[in-house]
């Protein structure tokens, strides 16, 4: 994004710019260099919306650290006004001085009453806001419904619980979320500290080795959106995230009973492979083998966003890279490579468990 | 039986403000901190935040008493800053001066200090 920024819209003048037309006046320069610089200047920009963004809030938590943000820019904008103000007084061509007096009621009012009543109203709000975006949900009546989530280097292991007779279920790297209803969650790590964060929906929880943080969220729109690990956690910390989809609460039923009854068989030549080349030791896939758990859950693995923790697109190409060389794609995971493995056998595989929806 | 001590020229009336400034906030957070810990996860902090209500009420006359001695010793303002010159009552002046805004800032801390106590309600566990 940032090339295609600088290309677009800055490398045309610029090289107008440098080609004669600097040295012809300092305001030309000025301006070429400005129009270099601005596309960088736009590229925060891009921070402002889509899946990640905090200032793109689909959740009451993240709505409430989006307003907290406003309140305290538009504050700090309104003072660094006032500074600036009395800057350009004092600078000013004609200058009559101030009586020790005025001056001294200056201080006493722009310096010490006004700070004082300024940070007290936005200490007081920020203070007040704060049960709106870490809400005290254990004080709930029903108690919402609690998702276990353990990080672990470089993915995310999700459990949800039993309820309504359907029983628990573990899949991974994907979460899926009914808009309008609040969910707790459950957090842990299984080697190193992690941390959790839905940037949409909410505030981060770092989850920490032996012990368990709880957060809570209320998803308020649908739509897929990103969670990255938010606390470095090794070698591929960058390359370790999870989608997160809110759903409508009828459609999000549907998930959960066709997750927890799993897969079943499906008798294709991937399926028998998988089991074959050892792949169901670490994996598990409800319905088709014993629940393996050493590595990430791969029950319907087709439906998911992406493949390797929010590394790449979910293809049978990417799928197929993974499984021959999971470390060329994200350093340090733990799965062995399977290069050893004929072409055609991982191509079957990974055509399996895309085809898994 | 005087009901406003005599004055003294002390270095030590400097440090009262701030000293129950600390001790305010020292209360606060531990009583808040063992009283979750020892309650049951989100329990309501009511009985605590109104004692500690009544701490802040009382730390803040503490400051109000020390600020109108750092006034009284400062001569009720009469004279003008930076009482810099090498005389004792200079020195009186200067040390009344400084007692007196160290009270502003003390009460000002113990306010904000205060804040949660009004807002937050229950221990978040």
């Amino acid at each position: 994004m940032f090339r295609v920024g600088i290309s677009a819209e800055g490398a045309d003048p610029c090289r107008r710019g440098n080609a004669g037309h600097i040295a012809s006046g300092d305001l030309k320069g000025a301006r070429a260099i400005f129009r270099r610089i601005f596309p960088i200047l736009l590229v925060p920009l891009t921070g402002c919306s889509g899946v990640q963004s905090a200032l793109a809030p689909a959740g009451e938590e993240a709505a409430g650290i989006y307003q907290l943000l406003l309140v305290m820019v538009v504050g700090g904008v309104l003072v660094w006004l006032a500074v600036v103000g009395l800057l350009l007084h004092a600078a000013r061509r004609r200058k009559v001085p101030w009586t020790e007096e005025q001056a001294g009621r200056l201080i006493l009012f722009g310096g010490v009453a006004f700070p004082v009543a300024v940070l007290l109203a936005l200490l007081a709000y920020a203070v007040w806001l704060m049960p709106v975006i870490r809400p005290w949900f254990t004080q709930q009546a029903p108690q919402p419904e609690m998702i276990e989530v353990t990080g672990e280097q470089f993915w995310w292991r999700i459990r949800y619980p039993a309820v309504d007779g359907m029983p628990a279920f573990e899949t991974a790297n994907e979460l899926r979320l009914p808009v309008g209803e609040r969910v707790a969650f459950s957090l842990e790590a299984a080697d190193v500290i992690h941390s959790f964060w839905i940037p949409v929906l909410g505030g981060k929880m770092d989850m920490i080795p032996g012990r368990t943080n709880t957060s809570s969220l209320l998803p308020t729109k649908t739509g897929v959106f990103r969670a990255p690990c938010a606390e470095f956690c090794g070698t591929s910390h960058a390359l370790m995230a999870f989608s997160v989809i809110v759903m409508e609460p009828a459609d999000y039923l549907a998930w959960r009973r066709a997750q927890a009854a799993g897969n079943g068989t499906r008798g294709s030549e991937g399926e028998r492979l998988f089991a074959f080349h050892g792949c169901a030791g670490c994996h598990g896939i409800r319905g088709m083998t014993q629940a393996a758990s050493l590595g990430p859950d791969l029950t319907f693995f087709g439906q998911r966003q992406t493949v390797g923790a929010g590394t790449l697109a979910n293809t049978v190409e990417n799928v197929t890279r993974f499984i021959r060389n999971p470390d060329a794609v994200k350093p340090g995971a733990k799965m062995p490579a399977f290069d050893m493995l004929p072409a055609a056998d991982i191509a079957a595989i990974a055509d399996y468990l895309v085809g898994l929806k | 039986m005087r009901l406003i001590p005599k004055e003294i020229e002390s270095l030590w009336t400097l440090f009262t403000a701030p000293t129950i400034w600390a001790l305010h906030f020292l209360t606060c957070y531990i009583t808040a901190a063992i009283h979750c810990a020892k309650a049951d996860t989100a329990a309501s902090l009511g009985t605590t935040s109104l004692v500690l209500g009544m701490v802040t009420v009382a730390a803040l006359a503490g400051i109000a008493l020390s600020a109108y001695l750092a006034w009284r010793q400062w001569g009720f303002g009469s004279g003008d800053p930076p009482h810099d010159e090498p005389t004792r009552r200079d020195r009186l002046l200067f040390q009344g001066f400084a007692t007196l805004l160290l009270s502003g800032l003390s009460f000002v801390a113990v306010l904000f200090v205060a804040v949660p106590l009004v807002f937050i309600e229950a221990c978040q566990p």
